[in-house]
């Protein structure tokens, strides 16, 4: 008998915009031993579907309309709320995405950690301390003893996930259901807490319910794969079934989505447009403090018409080296030349007419856009300032912009709120394109859309780049897609650039061990 | 996503859809809020009122009738009459002009500096931040009666003055809550956009900084209104704001006091008047702040 079976669920969330139906007659099983892997973007669904099972969707505006969720012979679905809490914790574990915010900043790791065993087992404080400090060793926490008596600050983000896994073993849960957990975290993090989380389930006997929003994590380690769209599961089966039979077109739109292969080999391109010269950002919080050292001398070329992979890690300095182009950063030293003009003297007008023939996206599309101005103020913005237009023909010009990154015509008049992430990144690059820039700097420009979005938003940026013979700087932490979308490639580690050269190069025969590890943590490594 | 009509003709601005703003949003929640959109209707009429005195006014502000003495409430004069016979209803009319354009005048005023000052130091930061925020500190530490006695002692007293010894003082809450949304605005990504546009300071403050902290000021706004007509309420009424003949609630509010025992129709009237207005003014900033404090709700 499965652990879980979830039949026929639905949930609907009422509003004052009429009732939405967020999970439409969902059925699927957990089984013991086993990782059920939930797939699907935001708004499919998919977190809605598990967060119902525990009673964990806020009510009103939540409802669970109807179906049933079998968990060792009780329907979990009718159980009232104190039946509910002690389910939770002990029998069904939870994991969430952000381990940022899921400790409690003023409380140490330790007694974070024991306060379940305390409130559902009953064990004296000594004893929890004992399995607290084992639990810790298990998750591979490596000084067991005093992380105990840290407090959640002290440690790293992987780190924190280690012990907010360890809070949900505590109790020796049958079911841990774990919702984006390696989503935060960097790459090289992911595979280690992926591994982690394969690795418990195998040890322990218990079944794995995984959410995520991409296929390629989860095809290391899922038994069994949902995969959900709008509230319904469209296709459902083991990863090979789903990555090589896959029958439906939603899966097989999203397998499309993953960003894999590389550009075919470009033309030797070696006219430098961008010279950047022992570049230093350092930072210095106060005056006494070591300064940080963002970016510590850097130095490397950006050919035209190139895009130049910049990768690495969260810390690495990599954003920071594309504002301290764009003159966003304040440069310690160095020289940045752009068409052979020391960028890092200018001043005032001078800096104005560069600014016009260099612009940048930026990750977040729903911070980069001014809230308060429509899609039409937004563009026409750039496009007066420079004086690319009079105001007679602006109206031709945003409407050409508009076609151009692909909105309709007819949104010219709506709010930046009214806009999907991917239309919004859209509006971004419109507003980017509108100087006429010869370089662009893209700083995780789809790091924050769903797959299916950022395999469109890709395809628009190469495709804008061919048109208008941009040089493009990308910045990612992501390797699949640098690889999709760069000609060469700069791997950058705590401020220096460790590894340069021809995307097929790094990544065929990567040089440096962190390269070499950055590689190997790529997910779904099988797939591709 | 979307699909295009290639070569359509260009006619974006007959036929786009109108987007809801958030200006639009904020104003669509106030409307359900009833005690505020009342609140906002009484002060509208106070406003009238102000405005139209001199027409509506059932006598003249000077007319006396030392032998009516003072009476209470009747047809001819719907609010009584003070000791030296003169109309209530008039005089707190004219008192209500005084006590509103102080109230609105001094506050514009306040919102003036305040929001440049704030906004400058928020914007640019460092040095020149330190700078103006110590001297708002400075002016915060000094005894804001000593303050004004002091102005009128030095200049005499008139109403102009007035306005700016409230302004002035009211404008550093204005400061400091503008350099903080500046603050956080300025780290906010669509203003690295709008630098790297090659927009200047100047133009980036104006167009892209003070319409997105405006909420928190609006609401501020309607609630210093209040606080700057009470100040000249409790200034008047310790003599040092508005002087005979001018008249205002406070004034009103002195002199009735003084008779309170014998004809409390001198007390009541102006003090009713004062009191509604304030209330309003609250209820206005309160369905404003619930208006404007929830961000982007469509999401």
């Amino acid at each position: 008998m499965s652990l879980l079976t979830v039949d026929n669920l639905e949930v609907s969330f009422v509003t004052r915009n009429g009732t939405h139906k967020a999970v439409k007659g969902v059925s699927f099983t957990v089984e013991t031993q086993q990782i059920t892997a939930i797939i699907g973007e935001s708004g499919s669904g998919k977190s809605v579907s598990c967060y119902a099972l525990l009673g964990l969707i806020p009510s009103p505006p939540g409802r669970i309309d109807g179906g049933s969720a079998q968990f060792q012979g009780q329907n979990l679905l009718t159980l009232s709320e104190a039946e509910l809490r002690k389910i939770r914790g002990s029998d069904v574990a939870m994991i969430f995405q952000d381990p940022m915010t899921c400790l409690n900043p003023y409380l140490t790791i330790g007694e974070q950690l024991i306060e379940p065993l305390l409130i559902h087992r009953n064990l004296s404080r000594a004893d929890a301390k004992t399995r607290a400090i084992e639990l810790l060793d298990e998750v591979g926490i490596r000084s067991p003893n005093s992380t105990f008596d840290s407090f959640p600050h002290e440690f790293s983000g992987g780190m924190r996930q280690r012990v907010m896994i360890a809070m949900a073993l505590i109790n020796e849960p049958k079911l841990l259901i774990a919702d984006e957990p390696t989503t935060a975290l960097d790459v090289t993090i992911q595979a280690q807490i992926l591994r982690l989380i394969a690795d418990l389930q195998k040890n322990r006997d218990i079944g794995v319910l995984f959410i995520s929003h991409d296929l390629a994590v989860v095809s290391d380690i899922a038994d069994q794969i949902v995969v959900m769209e709008q509230g319904e599961v469209v296709e459902s089966g083991s990863p090979d079934t789903i990555f090589n039979h896959a029958q439906h077109p939603y899966t097989q739109k999203l397998l499309a989505a993953i960003p894999s292969g590389e550009r075919e080999e470009p033309a030797a391109k070696n006219q430098a447009l961008i010279n950047v010269c022992n570049l230093r950002t350092w930072f210095q919080p106060n005056a006494k403090a070591e300064p940080v050292k963002a970016v510590d001398d850097v130095s490397f070329d950006i050919y035209r018409g190139e895009i130049l992979g910049l990768v690495g890690e969260s810390g690495s300095g990599k954003s920071t080296l594309g504002r301290s182009i764009m003159r966003l950063a304040p440069i310690t030293s160095g020289q940045v030349t752009f068409d052979e003009t020391h960028l890092t003297g200018l001043e005032g007008r001078n800096l104005k007419e560069f600014r016009s023939r260099m612009q940048m996206i930026f990750q977040d599309p729903f911070a980069s856009l001014n809230p308060r101005m429509t899609v039409y103020d937004t563009l026409a913005e750039p496009l007066l300032l420079h004086g690319i237009c009079q105001r007679a023909n602006l109206d031709r010009h945003i409407a050409k912009l508009m076609d151009d990154v692909g909105l309709a015509r007819n949104f010219i008049r709506k709010y930046p709120h009214e806009f999907s992430g991917g239309q919004r990144q859209r509006i971004a690059i419109g507003r980017a394109l509108a100087t006429q820039p010869e370089f662009i700097v893209a700083d995780e420009p789809v790091s924050a859309l769903d797959v299916t979005i950022q395999a469109q938003i890709l395809d628009l940026l190469m495709a804008l780049g061919r048109e208008h013979n941009l040089t493009m700087l990308f910045v990612s932490h992501d390797m699949a897609v640098i690889r999709h979308i760069a000609d060469r490639v700069l791997v950058m580690y705590h401020g220096k650039i460790v590894e340069a050269g021809p995307v097929k190069q790094v990544f065929n025969n990567p040089a440096e061990p962190y390269t070499q590890s950055l590689l190997s943590s790529i997910p779904g490594a099988a797939i591709m | 996503m979307t699909t295009l009509q290639a070569s359509e003709p260009v006619d974006l601005l007959e036929h786009a859809e109108q987007g809801a703003s958030l200006w639009r949003d904020a104003w669509q929640r106030l409307r359900k809020n009833k005690m505020a959109v009342g609140g906002g209707i009484t002060l509208l009429l106070f406003i009238l009122m102000a405005l139209l005195t001199p027409w509506l006014a059932p006598y003249s502000y000077e007319a006396q009738n030392l032998d009516l003495g003072a009476s209470p409430p009747s047809a001819a004069h719907w609010l009584g009459t003070d000791v030296f016979g003169r109309d209530v209803l008039t005089q707190v009319m004219y008192g209500g002009r005084v006590s509103l354009a102080v109230g609105f005048i001094a506050t514009a005023v306040a919102l003036l500096i305040g929001v440049t000052w704030g906004a400058v130091a928020g914007y640019v930061g460092g040095r020149v931040d330190a700078v103006m925020m110590r001297i708002v500190d400075i002016l915060y530490a000094l005894p804001f009666m000593i303050f004004i006695v002091l102005l009128m002692v030095v200049f005499g007293r008139n109403v102009l003055l007035l306005f700016l010894a409230i302004g002035a003082v009211e404008w550093l809450t204005m400061a400091r809550i503008m350099r903080s949304q500046v603050q956080s605005l300025r780290q906010q990504e669509f203003v690295e956009a709008a630098i790297s546009l090659g927009l200047s300071p100047a133009a980036i403050i104006r167009r892209h900084v003070i319409p997105n902290a405006l909420g928190p000021i609006i609401v501020y706004t309607t609630l210093t209104i209040p606080s700057v007509m009470l100040l000249e309420a409790f200034l008047s009424f310790l003599g040092l704001g508005i002087q005979p003949p001018e008249s205002s609630w406070g004034l009103l509010i002195n002199y009735g006091v003084e008779t309170m025992e014998e004809y409390p129709w001198l007390l009541i009237f102006p003090g009713l008047a004062l009191t509604t207005t304030l209330f309003s003014l609250n209820f206005l900033g309160d369905g404003l702040r619930d208006a404007l404090d929830v961000r982007g709700s469509k999401d």
